[in-house]
C-alpha cells in the first residue's frame, strides 16, 4: 500500500500539484470574495454565517496549499498571497467582484448574487470532495473525508437561501434569475482541469470532468424544478478558462487587496 | 524492562498534563476530553503527540499545539517535544469523552447531540436548565464548531457544539 502510494505521488507529481493548486486557489480566492461581505450581509445573523463560512474555506485552502508545499513548492502562505493572477488556477466564477463598489467606500453588492454563487459553488465542490475521498493520491483523499463534514453545513446554508429567496417576491424572483444568468456565464471552467486534464485523470486522482459535471446537474435539476426554474440554465460553455491561468483583471485586484499586508513585510511572523 | 516501565510512566504523566491543555476558547474542556489526541508517542525521553483538528480553519491551533508543547517541556528530563495536527483519522463530535460534555454544559454549551435525524436534522437541550424547548438561531456561531440556540424554557441564549460525522 505505501509502495503504490509513493509511486502514485513520484509518477504523478505534476498532476497533483495541478490539482492541488485548482482547489486551493479556488477556495482562497472565494473566501477573500466571502470575506468582503463582513458587515455588508442581510443581517447580523447571516454575517455570522457567512463570515463563519469564509472561515472554513479558508482552512481548506491551507489544507490543500500545505499538500503542495509539502510536494516541494514554496510555504503555504507564499502560495496564498505571492502568486500573481497570471499563476492562478482558480475558476473564473470565484475571482469575480460582489458587485459594485468596494466596503472601502460604497459597495453595492448583490446578495442574490452571493447566494446563487455560493450555492451552485458548494454543490459543485461537494461533488468533487466526494470523488476525492477515492483519489488514488491518499493524503488528498484524507483532506476530502474532512472537509465533506464541514461543506455540509455550507451546502445546508446556501440552498436554503436559494430555495427561499426563488419563493418569495416577485423582485427577488427576478434579481435570482438575473443572478443565476451570471454564475452560469462564468461556470464553464469549473468542472475543468484545463490542459492537466488527461494527466490528473491518469493519476487516478479524481473523476472525469463531464462525470461530475454530470452528476452536479442531477443534484441541481430537482432544486430547481421545485423553485419554478429551468435545468436549461445548467448549459455550460467555457470560453476563459481559469484552470489554464486565465484570468480577469478582477483577479488582479482581489490579489493586490489580499495581499497588501503579507507584502509589506516578507520577512515578518505572524 | 525498566526502559518499558519508564515508557509509560512518561507517558502517563503526559497524560496527566495534557488533560490541563485547554481549548482557548473554551477553557472547561480539556484536549483530552474534547477527543483531540490522538497518539502518544514515546521514545527515550522524547515525546512525539499527534492532535487531530476539530474544523480544519480554527485559529486556535497554534495556540493548542504551544500549550501543548509547554506543558510537556515542564516534565522534568523530558527531551524532545514534537506536535503535529493530522487529518485522518478524521476527529468526529462522537470523539468527545462523558465528561468532556459534563464540562460543555458548565461553559454553558450543550454537547453535540448523540445522533442525527433522516434529514440530518438535530436537537440539543438547554445546558443551563435541561429545558427541551429550545430554537435554533444560527447553525453558525462565534467559532467554527458552534451553533447559536434559544432556550424558550429559561428565556437563555446558549450555544451548541455542531455535530461532525463521517455520516454527512
Amino acid at each position: 500500500m505505501n509502495e503504490e502510494k509513493s509511486t502514485t505521488q513520484t509518477e504523478h507529481q505534476e498532476a497533483i500539484i495541478s490539482l492541488l493548486l485548482q482547489l486551493a486557489d479556488d477556495d482562497f480566492i472565494f473566501s477573500f470574495r466571502g470575506s468582503e461581505w463582513l458587515g455588508l450581509a442581510p443581517h447580523i445573523e447571516e454575517d455570522v454565517a457567512s463570515a463563519s463560512i469564509s472561515q472554513d474555506m479558508m482552512g481548506h485552502a491551507a489544507m490543500f496549499y500545505k499538500l503542495a508545499e509539502g510536494l516541494g513548492l514554496d510555504a503555504a502562505d507564499e502560495l496564498a498571497h505571492g502568486r500573481a493572477a497570471g499563476e492562478r488556477r482558480n475558476s473564473i466564477l470565484v475571482e469575480r467582484v460582489n458587485g459594485e463598489g468596494s466596503y472601502m467606500g460604497t459597495p453595492t453588492y448583490d446578495w442574490a448574487y452571493a447566494v446563487v454563487r455560493n450555492y451552485f459553488y458548494s454543490q459543485a465542490k461537494k461533488v468533487k470532495i466526494d470523488s476525492l475521498k477515492t483519489s488514488a493520491y491518499a493524503p488528498l483523499a484524507e483532506v476530502a473525508t474532512k472537509v465533506n463534514m464541514e461543506l455540509y453545513y455550507h451546502l445546508l446554508h446556501w440552498k436554503t437561501w436559494f430555495t427561499q429567496l426563488l419563493s418569495s417576491t416577485d423582485e427577488a424572483k427576478e434579481k435570482m434569475n438575473d443572478a443565476i444568468q451570471a454564475v452560469m456565464a462564468d461556470f464553464g471552467d469549473v468542472f475543468s482541469y484545463g490542459e492537466d486534464a488527461s494527466r490528473i485523470q491518469e493519476a487516478g486522482l479524481i473523476e472525469e470532468e463531464g462525470v461530475l459535471y454530470q452528476r452536479w446537474v442531477e443534484k441541481m435539476e430537482p432544486v430547481l424544478q421545485s423553485v419554478g426554474v429551468s435545468s436549461e440554465q445548467l448549459s455550460v460553455a467555457c470560453t476563459q478558462n481559469g484552470r489554464n491561468k486565465e484570468h480577469t483583471t478582477e483577479l488582479e485586484s482581489a490579489i493586490a487587496t489580499l495581499s497588501e499586508v503579507y507584502r509589506s513585510d516578507l520577512t515578518a511572523s505572524w | 524492562m525498566q526502559g518499558t516501565t519508564a515508557t509509560s510512566s512518561l507517558k502517563e504523566e503526559v497524560i496527566k498534563r495534557l488533560e490541563h491543555v485547554k481549548d482557548p476558547e473554551i477553557d472547561t474542556v480539556s484536549i483530552v476530553d474534547l477527543g483531540m489526541v490522538e497518539k502518544i508517542e514515546i521514545a527515550g525521553d522524547d515525546v512525539a503527540v499527534v492532535v487531530l483538528p476539530t474544523f480544519l480553519g480554527c485559529p486556535a491551533l497554534p495556540i493548542i499545539q504551544q500549550n501543548i508543547e509547554k506543558a510537556i517541556r515542564e516534565i522534568p528530563k523530558v527531551g524532545s517535544v514534537e506536535v503535529t495536527f493530522v487529518q485522518h483519522p478524521p476527529w468526529t463530535s462522537e470523539r468527545i469523552t462523558e465528561k468532556g460534555r459534563e464540562s460543555l454544559k458548565e461553559f454553558g454549551i450543550a454537547p453535540p447531540p448523540r445522533y442525527l435525524e433522516e434529514d440530518g436534522s438535530w436537537h440539543v437541550d438547554c445546558p443551563y436548565c435541561t429545558s427541551t424547548y429550545v430554537t435554533m438561531d444560527n447553525i453558525f456561531g462565534p467559532t467554527a464548531c458552534r451553533s447559536i440556540l434559544y432556550c424558550k424554557g429559561c428565556k437563555n441564549p446558549f450555544e451548541a457544539m455542531k455535530p461532525v460525522s463521517t455520516i454527512m
